[in-house]
């Protein structure tokens, strides 16, 4: 296959099966553990839409609440498109700024990179999430697709914590794809995709390369196989590659339990293989 | 008997919740007895759930009257023939995972999975023994043969079964959903519907399917029951990623019209075949086989 062959289309979707699949599986994972509820943080981007509306989908709206969490730098923008979703879809909805948590922290150091002021916030959300999984008595929805969690582009134990997680498998492209079929606002779905942890940040900039770029690319490597030197021939520029696979690896912590050392004949996550959905 | 009535009992089981699944056996074991149903099809660990992983010494059974679950299945099994799936530990304490054919308050064949899938999402190997045998077996409406999941991904198994004797094959799977692209099914409900049509086509028998469907963890599993006739004709599909159960009535005249027009059957030359494996394995060149 050649690069200028491969179209966006390879990564395409049948989205009613998607969406079959997908609401099947929030439903199915939240009702047998005891739960009906679910709670989803509404950035106002794409992903996180994506995930409340399946999650509505599946088990009412009623039963979903939708958390916004501005931060004082957090853009208008933001807001308002969360706000859009929540009216759309008809959630319940909740509105916590995280500034009076996030600002103390990031005080005591006058020096504090923009890296680690986004690792505050986004781990902000996830304390502000997990006390309203417990008031509201429903499980965190994850918001992180295929694409980000490969690339490692998100907060660990922040953005990235969920008790589960419905479009983890989907591209970004496909999660545009999934997004337009279930009507969410077309603002949301072409606006340039952004953490918004900073004015003006955005993923592609900060990335260096484009989604659709990187999914065509993932496709070959992870879906079907393909080796680097083969993703090279088939028209990728070699340092692309290579920097991305590097990114791949060097985030691999972030899509695993922490290792325990082994010293016992039976330890957890070598020799004590249970599914989570054991007994249910 | 000319007609079988057939039914695929399409269902979500708990995971390792013996107990709770064979209360929901019983359930449509009675439903399709009030259909009629001559034979129920379950899916592939239909009592256990599919991921056992090290839940498998815990929820294995023996295939007995004495056993808690099989006693109300062969007590049912007086009405209505029943296929189910579970964990069978033998008398050496291996476990395998078995379909049971139960008929008239007896179990009438066992058959161990012969290929465990160890690769990729699989990790049967590390938790199973292999089965060693491949037979057909009489039932009341003929001659039948028993195949698990990857046992039929393999060609030797139903050709085996074919040769021995089988008119109808029945397969039951745990088949997780895979390959999500743009068509209304997923890949992996593509490959096995094209599969047993091709065995319904070149075997020129009856070809029965029945898969589970729900979740375990991110896993989903498909459904989609089919049958297939000698023909390779579609004649009963179960809906995908749904509990079903779907009846298809079995016409076992067909095989007579089918095999009077394509004799395949009549022609196949045994012979040939076993002296050319022979020929094949006894090179041994390590190119052609893995000999195993």
């Amino acid at each position: 296959m050649v690069l200028d062959k491969m179209t966006i289309s390879d990564l395409s979707i049948n989205t009613d099966l998607a969406r079959k699949i997908l609401t099947g599986f929030i439903k199915s994972e939240l009702n047998r553990v005891g739960f009906t509820r679910a709670v989803v943080g509404l950035s106002g981007g794409i992903d996180s839409a994506l995930s409340c509306v399946l999650a509505a989908e599946a088990i009412g709206k009623e039963n979903v609440l939708a958390v916004r969490m501005p931060y004082k730098a957090s853009s208008q923008d933001s807001l308002d498109h969360a706000q859009l979703v929540i009216e759309k879809f008809g959630v319940q909805s909740l509105t916590i700024p995280i500034t009076e948590m996030a600002d103390p922290l990031i005080a005591l150091d006058p020096e504090m990179s923009k890296t680690r002021k986004g690792n505050i916030m986004a781990r902000c959300r996830m304390i502000v999430l997990y006390d309203q999984s417990e008031s509201f008595g429903g499980l965190v929805i994850g918001t992180g697709n295929k694409t980000e969690i490969l690339l490692g582009y998100s907060t660990i134990y922040g953005d990235a914590a969920s008790a589960i997680n419905p479009i983890g498998d989907l591209y970004k492209t496909q999660v545009r794809q999934l997004s337009r079929a279930l009507g969410i606002p077309e603002e949301i779905v072409d606006k340039a995709p952004s953490a918004d942890l900073w004015v003006n940040q955005t993923d592609e900039d900060e990335l260096g390369f484009t989604y659709e770029d990187v999914d065509k690319l993932f496709y070959l490597l992870i879906d079907q196989r393909y080796r680097l030197e083969e993703c090279v021939e088939a028209g990728f520029d070699q340092n692309f590659v290579r920097s991305v696979m590097r990114r791949v690896q060097r985030n691999q912590f972030k899509r695993m339990m922490p290792p325990i050392a082994k010293v016992s004949n039976r330890t957890i996550g070598y020799d004590f293989l249970y599914l989570r959905d054991w007994g249910t | 008997m000319t007609i079988l009535k057939l039914a695929l009992a399409q269902i979500n089981t708990k995971l390792g919740d013996v107990d709770a699944n064979l209360e929901k056996h019983l359930d449509l074991i009675g439903r399709a007895r009030e259909q009629d149903a001559g034979l129920i099809l379950f899916p592939e660990l239909s009592l256990t759930g599919y991921t056992l992983q090290d839940l498998t010494p815990s929820v294995a059974h023996s295939p007995t009257k004495d056993d808690p679950i099989f006693r109300p299945l062969l007590e049912a099994s007086q009405e209505i023939d029943i296929v189910v799936g579970f964990v069978n530990e033998d008398n050496r304490h291996r476990f395998y995972i078995a379909d049971a054919y139960l008929s008239e308050g007896e179990v009438l064949h066992v058959h161990h999975k012969v290929y465990l899938p160890t690769y990729g999402l699989f990790d049967e190997g590390r938790f199973f023994a292999l089965g060693d045998s491949i037979r057909a077996f009489d039932t009341r409406f003929g001659r039948v043969g028993m195949l698990i999941c990857e046992d039929f991904w393999h060609i030797s198994p139903p050709y085996l079964l074919w040769l021995d004797g089988a008119d109808i094959l029945l397969l039951t799977s745990a088949s997780p959903g895979r390959g999500l692209k743009d068509d209304d099914r997923l890949e992996s409900a593509r490959w096995v519907e094209h599969t047993n049509r091709a065995y319904a086509n070149l075997f020129t028998s009856f070809v029965a399917h029945s898969n589970r469907v729900g979740y375990e963890d991110g896993l989903n599993f498909w459904g989609g029951g089919t049958v297939y006739d000698p023909n390779g004709e579609l004649i009963a599909k179960g809906p995908y990623h749904e509990e079903a159960l779907t009846f298809a009535e079995l016409d076992l005249n067909q095989l007579h019209r089918t095999r009077a027009r394509l004799p395949l059957l009549r022609d196949e030359r045994t012979a040939l075949v076993q002296r050319e494996l022979r020929r094949i394995l006894e090179a041994n060149d390590g190119t052609a086989h893995t000999g195993r």
